[in-house]
């Protein structure tokens, strides 16, 4: 075929960049589901609404940064509230309920984007608009931070659940909450808070994301939908195996992207989905059960 | 019928408690008392309801009618952790180890919480690992690495870090060896010289009767009967009626 070596490697880096803002998507989406086992479908208008909550505060302060910590935090919030009125009262029902109820979540979120924002794309403002030169490429640094912010998000994630008693008291949750909750750990509100974390992630890769695509209100189906096969792929609830995942998929669509056009690549991570799902539906990235 | 029956004020009382588990009616009314710093055995045979008046006194099952009292105070509509933060330890059946865990991290599941200086969590480990050092040899490994006997050890241990009035212990013995269940003996008695009252459920009789000094005998979910366990020592008519052994 003849691909030159420079294309492999921007490719190698395109994926890893897209891979790491995808596994910032699906480790909040893995970390609910591992917790509580809920599917959340408003996941995707989390990470949108973050988008526009950034647009907002960008627009009034000038402030990229800024903006990414309000965003951050509102929607953190509003996943705390989103958790308290409609999955709470649905606790050890079937997991049938809490899917419909987010799936009314995001129908509900995103209609209100669209009739408060309107159908035109808002932009964010790049915090720096730099380039390098890669090869032949101008190669913006601000794809280069993205991925630096996500690693250092997920890795700040990481440290709090190893360390410190939020981190003890999630963990201890997710194995076994009627146990955690014996042994005097305030589980409503571990769910809770870990809900309001993994939505404040979402929208912190909204914000971070927006400049390269625009932020519209259905932004975050296609995103939400490739968190998803991550989280299949990495294994359901199992933060380091979306992570690599996300990488793993990312960089198949990449380097599959050197032969068929962008949008074709996209089968590449329905393939890997459905081989997962016939051959090893725990997960790609788990070890396997003894 | 209340031999040595407590006069104060019990620091456990269950009062006419019934429990359902779908349709079925698992408890009928069971009534019993723990007084401070007491062992109180809960004998009877499988499937009878012990497990289930723990699971009640500890929040896990809710009673659809009649109270559980701690320390005089009705509990019986507060979420379990609140229990466990007023001071009852709960060691269930299956041990329930958070099996990925460090033993040191199951041990701060129940010592890291508000109102604990650091020097007293300091003060409470170090106790903890003196009474079962094969724990503290182990402080970094995985709880579901441990032996059937140590991870029994880890589940009383991490109970003892909430530094409880009462540790509701269920079938501690169980699947041990014979080696362990003498150790277990001596925990439980470690237990009331910390002055802490256990309700204990066993299907090990010699043990109820040696470590325990009142017996309950619950049959078809309700108690039946209730002695002390030194008659019971040198009478053992009634275990052959309500346990048939």
């Amino acid at each position: 075929m003849g691909i030159p070596v420079e294309q492999i490697l921007i490719q190698t880096i395109n994926g890893v960049v897209t891979g790491m803002i995808l596994a910032l998507v699906a480790s909040g989406l893995t970390l609910i589901f591992g917790i509580m086992e809920v599917v959340n479908f408003a996941h995707g208008e989390l990470f949108m609404l973050g988008a526009y909550v950034g647009v907002l505060i960008l627009a009034a302060t000038g402030d990229f940064w800024l903006a990414l910590a309000t965003a951050t935090l509102a929607i953190a919030l509003l996943g705390a509230v989103i958790y308290l009125t409609t999955l709470r009262p649905l606790l050890g029902r079937d997991p049938l309920y809490t899917i419909l109820a987010t799936f009314g979540v995001s129908l509900v979120l995103q209609n209100y984007a669209l009739w408060q924002f309107g159908p035109v794309a808002r932009k964010i403002e790049e915090p720096f608009t730099g380039q390098f030169t890669l090869f032949y490429l101008s190669y913006p640094w601000y794809r280069i931070v993205i991925a630096l912010l996500s690693a250092a998000i997920i890795g700040a994630l990481w440290l709090f659940l190893k360390f410190g008693t939020w981190g003890i008291w999630i963990r201890a949750t997710t194995q076994d909450r009627v146990m955690a909750q014996a042994m005097g750990i305030p589980v409503p509100w571990v769910l809770t808070g870990v809900f309001a974390i993994g939505a404040g992630m979402a929208a912190a890769s909204g914000v971070l994301f927006g400049p390269l695509v625009g932020v519209t209100h259905v932004m975050g189906v296609d995103w939400v939908l490739k968190a998803f096969i991550v989280v299949v792929v990495g294994g359901m609830g199992n933060l380091a195996g979306s992570i690599a995942a996300a990488i793993f998929i990312s960089l198949l669509e990449a380097y599959a992207s050197l032969w068929v056009s962008p949008a074709q690549a996209v089968i590449v991570s329905f393939v890997v989905l459905i081989l997962t799902l016939l051959f090893r539906p725990t997960g790609l990235f788990v070890p396997t059960p003894k | 019928m209340s031999p040595g029956g407590t006069t104060v004020q019990p620091l456990v009382k269950v009062e006419d408690i019934h429990t359902y588990y779908g349709k079925s009616h698992i408890l009928h009314g069971v009534s019993l008392e723990v007084g401070k710093g007491e062992v109180v055995g809960l004998l009877g045979r499988n499937g009878v309801g012990k497990s289930t008046t723990l699971k009640a006194i500890m929040g896990l099952v809710r009673p659809s009618r009649g109270r559980v009292l701690f320390e005089g105070q009705a509990i019986a509509h507060l979420p379990a952790h609140r229990l466990a933060r007023l001071g009852i330890g709960y060691v269930p059946e299956d041990r329930r180890i958070f099996r990925l865990l460090s033993v040191t991290e199951n041990l701060r599941t129940g010592l890291d919480r508000h109102g604990v200086s650091k020097s007293r969590k300091a003060e409470l480990l170090d106790k903890v690992y003196g009474y079962f050092p094969v724990l503290a040899e182990r402080r970094n490994q995985a709880g579901g690495t441990l032996s059937g006997g140590e991870q029994q050890m880890l589940a009383i241990a991490r109970a003892m870090m909430l530094e409880p009035k009462i540790i509701l212990l269920d079938e501690p013995t169980e699947g041990l060896m014979p080696r362990m269940v003498g150790e277990i003996g001596q925990i439980i008695h470690m237990l009331r010289r910390e002055n802490v009252a256990v309700l204990l459920v066993e299907q090990n009789v010699p043990l109820t009767l040696e470590a325990g000094q009142r017996i309950y005998f619950i049959e078809k979910g309700v108690v039946r009967h209730h002695a002390l366990a030194s008659e019971l020592r040198v009478n053992d008519a009634v275990i052959h009626q309500y346990l048939g052994v």
